[in-house]
């Protein structure tokens, strides 16, 4: 076999210019696709990383039929104690379960004693909320005493609200709820931060602590609207999905219909549409790699048969047996291949870690100055190395074919 | 027993409704260690028989055995195999692989035919080098040696394996008068070292006197043996 690479790479270093603009071809297309993966990768990550970690969790449990009117926030679909212990107890036993942040969502008016205007609003207990939601804390644009933060008393404002309403942190203002029974009732706040806002659902809603909202109700006991789950590990989204969807589908009320809908956060924002497109233009990127492979080593290899016919008629001639030739023309395609991918993979690598040492940033919607930050794995660089150097091998199988199958004499004659 | 031996062979090439009979019934022998010479005019059907005897070309009819095996019944695959084995070949235009030194030219039938292990094959290929006296050109690549030394390196490249057969088609056609006399030389002395029997086709009769067995080949018939060759 080393006899075979060491005269497939002589046969290679014959036509240098050819085979030096073949491998920077093919380099060109894998960083292409590399860098490609590697940039949209940080930002999906990013986006995703931001909407799961500031919002939403990885996935969400509410009252069947809740998601679909969620624009109303209605409060007569929410989650009753019973039905919260059984996920309680559900959630607590999942080993891949991190952490879990329960959630009374309502409207109310927002007053600054001047104007009003509506509000959305998520009524947590403040530290299940920051233990899932990581990223949550740095949303806070301007924000008083950690520990203060959304104590009894305090409201997270949203940043376009508190910027049109003119409300600053320590601000007092004053929320008017109705209640489930249609009575209104209303509580003065102090403006304990300012929200900054992010792409998709709830990321524009302020805050306030759970027992403010119950009292401004009028809740006696317990009513969740929604419960956000943080995930040890997101690849095992998938898995407890259908664990959860399993043991809590399961579960029925007196007509006989489920009390429970799961959603993952894909279900639920809209830039998981964003993620498949790119998902789907990586794959594309990759179609047109595969295409600039298969065509420039073709055109190689074809060449390279059709000026070597004399030879091949020779080493036929002297005892080379067709298997071997085929071998021959294989392992300069595989060569290429390999060079090229090689080659490409290293000017990736090089590229990517300029790029994060440049520090580039980017906005994206609400958000500003999103610092790009691509990486890439090698699970993600072996497909493409297996990928490339395959179709290299593929491509070259015509050309060796053909070379292997020559009738010597009719290669012999030809000038 | 006899290296080649033909027995009513044929060989016609039909080519859309042109027949060409290149080959007509011939029957000759060739006892091991012979040297042996096919001249004739172009078109006689030299290179068609020294195709047939190196198992590149089948018979159309008649028996042809090389060393002992009947050639028409090689496959290709066989046939390759047999040639590696059996059968070393000189060529008009050198055929050396123009990326390769000398020495791996040499070496190249051992490495891709043969596969000789490493220090076995430096020692043959020393050996051999030496025989066609061409130990001080070993890395240099065919452009960069004359014709003449091209053809030694050939002759060498078809020895190398130890060959019962050396086929050589027209060895000496792009060569001067000395080198071809010189070529003609090292392959008899080759005959005399290796015991090789040596096979060449030409048309220039001054090569011819060089043979010791000369068949001449005319229209496809064999018209005449001289020196000892024996066909009916």
């Amino acid at each position: 076999m080393l006899s075979i690479v060491k005269i497939a790479t002589k046969n290679l270093l014959r036509y240098k210019r050819r085979t030096m603009l073949t491998t920077a071809l093919i380099s060109l297309g894998v960083v292409a696709v590399l860098l490609f993966i590697a940039v949209s990768g940080s930002f999906k990550s990013l986006m995703i990383g931001q909407i799961t970690d500031s919002v939403m969790g990885h996935l969400q449990i509410h009252r069947k039929g809740y998601v679909a009117s969620i624009d109303n926030l209605p409060l007569n679909r929410n989650l009753n104690d019973k039905q919260m212990a059984k996920v309680e107890e559900i959630l607590r036993a999942e080993p891949e379960v991190e952490s879990f942040t329960i959630r009374l969502k309502l409207g109310a008016m927002f007053s600054n004693f001047t104007e009003t205007t509506n509000i959305r609003l998520n009524a947590v207990i403040p530290a299940e909320e920051f233990r899932t939601m990581p990223l949550l804390a740095s949303r806070i644009s301007e924000k008083m005493d950690a520990e203060e933060l959304l104590s009894r008393g305090g409201i997270l404002v949203p940043e376009l609200l508190a910027k049109g309403m003119q409300v600053k942190v320590g601000d007092t203002v004053v929320l008017v709820a109705t209640n489930r029974d249609g009575s209104v009732n209303g509580k003065p706040f102090v403006v304990h931060g300012v929200l900054s806002g992010i792409s998709g659902p709830g990321g524009r809603d302020g805050a306030i602590h759970i027992d403010d909202a119950r009292e401004l109700l009028r809740i006696d006991g317990v009513e969740i609207s929604e419960i956000a789950i943080r995930l040890k590990n997101i690849a095992a989204l998938p898995k407890v999905t259908a664990k959860l969807e399993q043991q809590l589908g399961s579960l029925t009320n007196k007509e006989g219909k489920p009390v429970f809908e799961i959603h993952t956060w894909e279900k639920l924002s809209p830039f998981y549409n964003i993620a498949k497109m790119i998902s789907l233009m990586t794959l594309f990127i990759k179609v047109m790699l595969v295409a600039i492979v298969l065509v420039s080593i073709l055109n190689v290899m074809i060449m390279a048969v059709y000026e070597r016919i004399g030879e091949i008629g020779t080493i036929a001639a002297i005892g080379t047996t067709p298997g071997k030739i085929l071998s021959l023309f294989l392992t300069e395609g595989l060569l290429l291949g390999i060079v090229g991918t090689l080659t490409g993979t290293v000017i990736s690598l090089a590229a990517i870690a300029g790029l994060n040492s440049a520090a580039i940033t980017f906005d994206f919607g609400m958000q500003t100055g999103l610092l790009l930050q691509p990486t890439i794995s090698a699970r993600e660089i072996i497909p493409i190395l297996i990928i490339v150097i395959g179709i290299a091998v593929l491509a070259s199988l015509q050309p060796a074919f053909k070379a292997s199958r020559m009738d010597p004499i009719t290669a012999l004659r030809h000038v | 027993m006899p290296l080649v031996e033909a027995r009513n062979l044929e060989k016609t090439y039909i080519t859309g409704e042109v027949r060409i009979q290149a080959i007509r019934k011939i029957d000759f022998t060739i006892e091991p260690g012979a040297f042996v010479s096919f001249v004739g005019p172009s078109g006689s059907g030299k290179s068609t028989l020294l195709n047939m005897i190196g198992c590149l070309d089948p018979p159309t009819a008649g028996t042809l055995s090389v060393a002992g095996k009947d050639i028409g019944t090689l496959s290709r695959k066989e046939g390759a195999h047999f040639r590696g084995e059996h059968i070393g070949f000189v060529f008009q235009d050198f055929n050396l692989i123009p990326v390769l030194t000398v020495y791996e030219n040499i070496e190249y039938p051992l490495l891709m035919v043969q596969n000789w292990p490493p220090a076995e094959r430096k020692k043959r290929i020393s050996q051999i080098l030496a025989a066609v006296g061409m130990e001080d050109q070993a890395q240099k690549y065919p452009g960069q040696i004359s014709g003449g030394q091209k053809q030694r390196v050939a002759v060498a490249r078809a020895l190398i394996t130890n060959p019962k057969l050396v086929l050589a088609d027209e060895p000496t056609a792009n060569l001067d008068r000395e080198t071809a006399n010189r070529i003609i030389a090292l392959m008899k002395r080759m005959r005399d070292e290796f015991g090789t029997t040596f096979i060449f086709s030409t048309h220039d009769p001054k090569v011819v006197k060089n043979a010791e067995i000369i068949f001449t080949l005319e229209d496809g018939a064999l018209k005449q043996s001289d020196n000892g060759g024996i066909y009916a």
